[in-house]
């Protein structure tokens, strides 16, 4: 049981890292692009823009928490 | 070559590149301190086991729809990506230390130093299983760059030419000084390799998701200047914000 949470966590930080926000953001960006998409929407500009938005947001705090 | 190759193999070279310098630190503390032989045993066990993930996931990942496999690489991407360039500006920004590979040679030193004795299979265990896990583990994340950002280009094998390069040259220069290579500007090579990652992680992502860029494949150089250019502008802001806080810290 211990080897399968350590497992589970070595994935968990290999994939999803210091920040889960910037994981679950992430997710939700792109499945709002996937619904503009599926609306014939021009919907280009709103990954890059989400994730500088993600980023900026989780550099800011986690400078200001330290 | 194309701007996608030339990304793709600077990608690769530059990830591998900083990721071998972190794993010959490690090499190098517990072969110094402990033994060679069992060192570089689990140096070549690890290797084997990654040549392993790559020749397993490589032709897998040729098996999905190019426009699926776009979209999972290009949020591995992006994860992974994201990652490096957070700790990259945080650390540019002056929030967060910077990578010393001489403050983490002494550290893994002493700690080699201070382990106790213990032989298994005619092979000094701590220094294998160390060297082990730090190649696979920092190898493991290049591997995953190599096989995801080559079967996504339709190049695998320039991207493992690329790592291949990168892990010849840090290896000659390691038996070369026998000392961690301190004077690599790792701070640097990760802030390039994370700008790049996560470029390549919104377009290729996009493309999955069937979004039309504007001026197709050129469009990867306008997302590639986005992120530098903010990459920047949050560094300039972390900078600017530490300086205010001193300020305000020193006349307080």
């Amino acid at each position: 049981m211990r080897r399968l949470k350590a497992f589970g966590l070595f994935w968990y930080d290999f994939v999803v890292g210091d920040d889960w926000r910037i994981a679950v953001g992430l997710v939700a960006a792109l499945g709002l692009t996937a619904v503009l998409v599926s609306l014939s929407i021009s919907a280009w500009w709103l990954l890059p823009l989400a994730v500088i938005a993600l980023l900026a947001e989780s550099v800011l705090r986690a400078a200001r928490s330290s | 070559m194309t701007t996608g190759n030339v990304l793709l193999f600077a990608a690769a070279f530059l990830a591998c590149a900083v990721e071998m310098v972190e794993a010959l630190t490690i090499v190098l503390a517990v072969g110094v301190t402990r033994d060679w032989r069992s060192t570089l045993v689990g140096v070549g066990v690890a290797a084997l086991a990654l040549a392993v993930i790559v020749a397993l996931l490589g032709p897998a990942l040729t098996l999905i729809p190019i426009q699926t496999l776009r979209l999972i690489v290009g949020a591995l991407l992006l994860v992974f990506g994201l990652q490096w360039l957070r700790k990259a500006i945080l650390r540019s920004g002056g929030y967060k230390a910077m990578h010393d590979e001489t403050a983490i040679f002494e550290r893994e030193s002493a700690d080699a130093l201070g382990a106790p004795a213990e032989s298994r299979a005619g092979l000094d265990w701590y220094a294998f299983t160390v060297a082990f896990k730090g190649v696979l583990l920092e190898g493991l994340e290049v591997a995953f760059i190599v096989v995801t950002f080559g079967s996504s280009q339709g190049n695998v094998p320039l991207a493992a030419g690329a790592a291949l390069a990168a892990f010849v040259i840090v290896a000659t220069v390691g038996v070369l000084v026998r000392a961690p290579l301190s004077r690599v500007p790792e701070n640097t090579i990760k802030f390039v390799v994370g700008v790049l990652l996560t470029s390549f992680g919104i377009f290729w992502a996009g493309e999955g998701i069937g979004v039309d860029w504007p001026g197709d494949d050129l469009a990867l150089l306008g997302v590639l200047a986005f992120v530098s250019l903010s990459s920047f502008a949050l560094v300039r802001i972390l900078r600017h914000e530490r300086g205010t806080l001193r300020a305000v810290g020193i006349d307080s």
